[in-house]
C-alpha cells in the first residue's frame, strides 16, 4: 500500500521546468531511493513533499487523502544543506524543534534524552552547536529529524559528513527505523547505499521520472543478458564458439589457470542450453548471470537520456 | 498557528539572555541619565584655574563693579598704558587685559578683551552683564530717568498657551516642554527600529547562511516563522525600553538626591516628574512662576501622548522590521544588504530630518503630510501629538499605518519565502519583482 504517491506533478521555476509530471510511489514500509543527476528536480520533489512549496500542478497524496498542512508532524526530513542555531545549547534547540513539530515538551525532553543516551552523547546536552564538529552536529540533526516518529522519513544525502563507522551507525538506525514501521525516502548519489538499503527506487532526470519500481525488477530489467562461464584448464574453445544460441565476448585466462569467459546469450536461448554447451566444451567450474551495478544503470539512463535529448 | 508562540518565545529569550542585551540594559539608561545629569553637573563644577584679568579702567569708573570671583581675579592698573600691558603680556603676568573706555555709555562697542587663550563664554558674559547694569545706569541718569521708577514699569511678558476643544476644555500647556517631549519620543521611536529591525534582518540571514530555515519551514509555514521572529523581538524591544525607563529614573533620581544635596543649582527642574518628592520640594520652594510650569507639566495630555508612543512605536516597528526581514531573506550576506537598505533608510532618516521643520511648525501642511504617509508617520505624528491633533488626522495616520503594514508584510512575506530557500545568487529589483508574482 502507498504511503505517499505524487500524480503529475509540475513546479516551474521563472526560466525552466523543474517537474515535469512527476508521479512515484512510495510504498508503506519501504525504502525509497530517490535518484537523479544533479540539478534533475530531486530537491523540488523534496520541498513540495514536505509542503515548503506548493507544486503549480498535480497532486499529492499521503495516506490516501490530500495531502495537508497537520500531515508535517507525521513527516520528518533531513535536508541536504542542513545546519543549527550555532549560539544554541544542543538540548534547548533540540526539544524547539521537536515541539515545532508538535511534540509536547515533556515528551520531547524524555525522548531526546533516550536518543543521546542511545548515541552515547548525553554530555553534548548542555553544550553550544558551535562547540561540536560538523559530524557531530549530522548526528544531532539525525536526532532531531526522527525524534517526534514519523510516519514518512526522508533523508537527502544523509552519509554527507559521516566518518565510516558513523556512517555505519546511521545505517543501522535507519534499518531500525524501517523495521519499526517507518517509511523511508532516501536521496543520495551514493549507490552502493542505494544497493544496500533500497526496496524500490525512482530515477528522476531533468525533470521527469524515467524509472519507478522495485530495485530488484529494475534491476532485472536492465541486465544485459550476459554469463560468465568458467572453466578448468582442459577446454575446447572452438567447441564452445561454435553455436547459434550466443556470442563470446571474452576468453581470459586467470592466472590461476582458470579460464574465464563472458557471453551474451541471445532471444529465446534459455541458461540450460548455454549450460549444455559449456559442459561439452570442458569442465565448468562456475556459472553466473552478469547483473548490472545501480551505478552502471544510473550512468547508462542519464547519458542515453541525454544523448535523446540533444 | 501556536507554532508562532515556540518560534517567539525562543527569539525572546535567546536575545534577553544575551550578554550584548543585558549590558545594553545598563549602559543605555546611563547614557541617558548622563544626557540629564552631565550637564547640570558641568555647570556646577568651577574650572579649577584661576583668571588673572589686568582691567585698564580709563575713565575710573567701574573700579567697585567688577567684583572677584572664585574663577576670576581682577586686577585694575592704573599706572601703565595699554601698550605696556601688551608689550609685558607674554611675561605672563596676567591671563588676559580688559580695556574699558572712559566713555563706555557713548561707544559700548569698544569695549575689548585681550587674551593668548579665548575666554571661556560664562566670563565674558560675567564682565558684560556687570557693566551693563552700570552702563545702563549711567545712561539713565544722563537723560534723568529715575532707576527706581523705571523698574516700576517693567515687565516680563509670559504668554499663557491655553488650547481648548469645541466641548470647551481648555488646557493650559507648554509649547517648549511639548517640543521636548515630542522630540524625545520621535527620537527613540527612531532608533529602536532602526536597532531592532536590523537585528531582524540578522536573524534572517543567520537562519538562511546557517542553513537552518529548511528544517524550520518543514515543520511550520514562512510566514509564521518571519511573523514570529518580528514580534519576538519586538517584544525584546519593549522590554529593554522598559527597562531603560525604569533605570533611567532609578539612576537620575539617585544623581539628583546626591547633587541636588550640596549644590545652589537644583536639577529637578531639568528632570521634573521623576519623583514626587522632587516634584514637591521645587514646588515647595518655588515662586508662582514655577507652580505655572508645574501645571503646564500636569496639563499635557498623556494619555495621548502615551498611548501614541505606544502605537506609532509598535506600528513603525513592525512596518519596517517587516522589510528588514524581506532583505534578510533575499541577500546571502551583509554586503548585499547595502543596495535594498538605501530605500528603506532613506524615508527613516528623512523623517527625522524634517522632525526638526515640522516642530517649529507642528500643525502646517508639511506636517499634515508627513503625518499621514505611513513610512514617515511613526516619527513625525508623535512630535505633534504633544501640541495637540485633530482626532480625525490621528484616526486616518493610524488607519494607513495599519493598512500599509499589512501590505508591506503580505510583500515581505512573499520575497521572504522565495528567498530563503536561494542561495548562491546576486539578487536585484526586477527579480524581486518576479517573486512577488510567484
Amino acid at each position: 500500500m502507498s504511503l505517499l504517491s505524487t500524480e503529475n506533478v509540475i513546479k516551474k521555476y521563472a526560466n525552466h521546468l523543474a517537474l515535469d509530471k512527476v508521479s512515484i510511489e512510495v510504498n508503506e514500509g519501504h525504502i525509497f531511493g530517490l535518484l537523479g543527476p544533479n540539478g534533475a528536480g530531486k530537491t523540488s520533489l523534496i520541498r513540495i513533499i514536505n509542503q515548503i512549496t506548493a507544486p503549480d500542478e498535480g497532486k499529492v497524496y499521503f495516506k490516501g487523502n490530500l495531502l495537508k498542512s497537520s500531515d508535517v508532524s507525521q513527516i520528518g526530513y533531513l535536508p541536504e544543506e542542513r545546519g543549527l542555531y550555532k549560539k544554541m545549547k544542543i538540548g534547548e534547540q533540540a526539544i524547539y524543534l521537536a515541539q515545532l513539530k508538535g511534540m509536547p515538551k515533556n515528551v520531547a525532553v524524555e525522548k531526546l534524552k533516550n536518543w543521546f543516551r542511545k548515541f552515547e552523547i548525553q554530555d553534548w546536552w548542555n553544550k553550544k552547536v558551535e562547540e561540536l564538529s560538523k559530524g557531530m552536529q549530522q548526528k544531532i540533526q539525525f536526532i532531531v529529524t526522527i525524534v517526534h516518529e514519523p510516519k514518512l522519513l526522508i533523508f537527502d544525502e544523509p552519509f554527507s559528513g559521516f566518518d565510516p563507522i558513523n556512517a555505519n551507525l546511521l545505517k543501522s538506525e535507519i534499518l531500525n527505523l524501517k523495521a519499526a514501521g517507518s517509511t523511508i525516502i532516501f536521496s543520495t548519489h551514493n549507490m552502493a547505499s542505494v544497493e544496500e538499503l533500497c526496496d524500490d527506487i525512482a530515477l528522476i532526470s531533468n525533470g521527469k521520472t524515467i524509472l519507478n519500481g522495485s530495485l530488484f525488477d529494475i534491476k532485472n530489467q536492465f541486465k544485459p543478458n550476459i554469463f560468465e562461464i568458467q572453466f578448468a584448464q582442459a577446454f575446447n574453445k572452438m567447441e564452445f564458439a561454435m553455436n547459434s544460441i550466443f556470442d563470446l565476448l571474452s576468453i581470459e585466462n586467470q592466472k590461476n589457470g582458470v579460464i574465464s569467459t563472458k557471453v551474451k546469450l541471445k532471444e529465446n536461448a534459455t541458461t540450460n542450453e548455454l549450460l549444455q554447451i559449456g559442459l561439452n566444451a570442458g569442465n565448468v567450474l562456475a556459472f553466473n548471470e552478469i547483473i548490472p551495478s545501480m551505478n552502471d544503470i544510473f550512468i547508462d539512463i542519464v547519458n542515453q537520456q541525454t544523448q535523446t535529448n540533444q | 498557528m501556536n507554532k508562532i508562540i515556540f518560534i517567539l518565545q525562543r527569539e525572546y529569550l535567546t536575545r534577553v539572555k544575551k550578554k550584548s542585551f543585558i549590558i545594553m540594559s545598563f549602559v543605555g539608561p546611563l547614557l541617558m541619565a548622563a544626557m540629564f545629569v552631565i550637564p547640570v553637573w558641568v555647570s556646577t563644577m568651577e574650572d579649577g584655574e584661576l583668571l588673572k584679568v589686568a582691567v585698564l579702567d580709563e575713565g575710573n569708573n567701574y573700579k567697585n563693579k567688577l567684583k572677584n570671583t572664585e574663577a576670576i581675579d581682577f586686577k585694575f592698573v592704573e599706572d601703565k598704558k595699554l601698550e605696556e600691558l601688551k608689550a609685558d603680556f607674554f611675561k605672563k603676568e596676567y591671563d588676559a587685559i580688559l580695556s574699558i573706555p572712559a566713555d563706555l555709555e557713548k561707544t559700548p562697542d569698544k569695549l575689548t578683551i585681550y587674551s593668548e587663550n579665548q575666554i571661556k563664554l560664562s566670563t565674558l558674559s560675567y564682565i558684560s552683564n556687570s557693566l551693563e547694569d552700570e552702563v545702563e545706569a549711567k545712561r539713565m541718569a544722563s537723560k534723568g530717568i529715575d532707576k527706581q521708577m523705571l523698574d516700576s514699569i517693567k515687565t516680563d511678558l509670559n504668554i499663557n498657551t491655553i488650547t481648548w476643544n469645541e466641548e470647551g476644555e481648555e488646557n493650559e500647556s507648554s509649547t517648549e516642554l511639548s517640543m521636548a517631549i515630542g522630540f524625545i519620543s520621535a527620537m527613540i521611536i527612531y532608533m529602536f527600529i532602526f536597532m531592532y529591525g536590523a537585528q531582524v534582518m540578522r536573524g534572517v540571514m543567520e537562519e538562511k547562511t546557517g542553513r537552518i530555515v529548511e528544517i524550520i519551514i518543514s515543520s511550520v509555514k514562512p510566514f509564521e516563522l518571519m511573523m514570529g521572529k518580528i514580534l519576538g523581538i519586538a517584544l525584546v524591544a519593549l522590554t529593554q525600553f522598559a527597562l531603560w525607563i525604569v533605570l533611567t529614573f532609578a539612576i537620575v533620581t539617585g544623581a539628583n538626591l546626591v547633587l541636588a544635596g550640596d549644590k545652589e543649582v537644583n536639577i529637578t527642574e531639568l528632570s521634573q516628574g521623576t519623583s514626587n518628592a522632587n516634584v514637591e520640594q521645587v514646588l515647595e520652594k518655588s515662586d508662582s512662576q514655577m507652580a505655572g510650569i508645574m501645571k503646564k507639566i500636569y496639563n499635557l495630555p498623556y494619555g495621548m501622548i502615551l498611548f501614541s508612543f505606544i502605537f506609532y512605536f509598535i506600528g513603525g516597528y513592525l512596518l519596517y522590521a517587516s522589510l528588514f526581514a524581506a532583505i534578510g531573506g533575499a541577500v546571502d550576506n551583509e554586503t548585499d544588504t547595502q543596495q535594498f537598505m538605501l530605500p528603506i533608510t532613506v524615508p527613516l532618516i528623512l523623517s527625522i530630518v524634517m522632525a526638526q521643520v515640522i516642530i517649529q511648525n507642528p500643525n502646517g501642511s508639511v506636517a499634515f503630510w508627513f503625518s499621514m504617509i505611513p513610512f514617515t508617520s511613526p516619527i513625525i505624528m508623535i512630535i505633534r501629538v504633544g501640541f495637540g491633533v485633530a482626532w480625525w488626522e490621528m484616526a486616518l495616520s493610524m488607519f494607513l499605518l495599519i493598512a500599509t503594514f499589512i501590505g508591506t508584510t503580505w510583500v515581505a512575506a512573499k520575497i521572504y519565502r522565495t528567498g530563503i530557500l536561494l542561495y548562491g545568487k546576486k539578487i536585484t529589483y526586477k527579480e524581486l519583482w518576479k517573486w512577488l508574482k510567484y
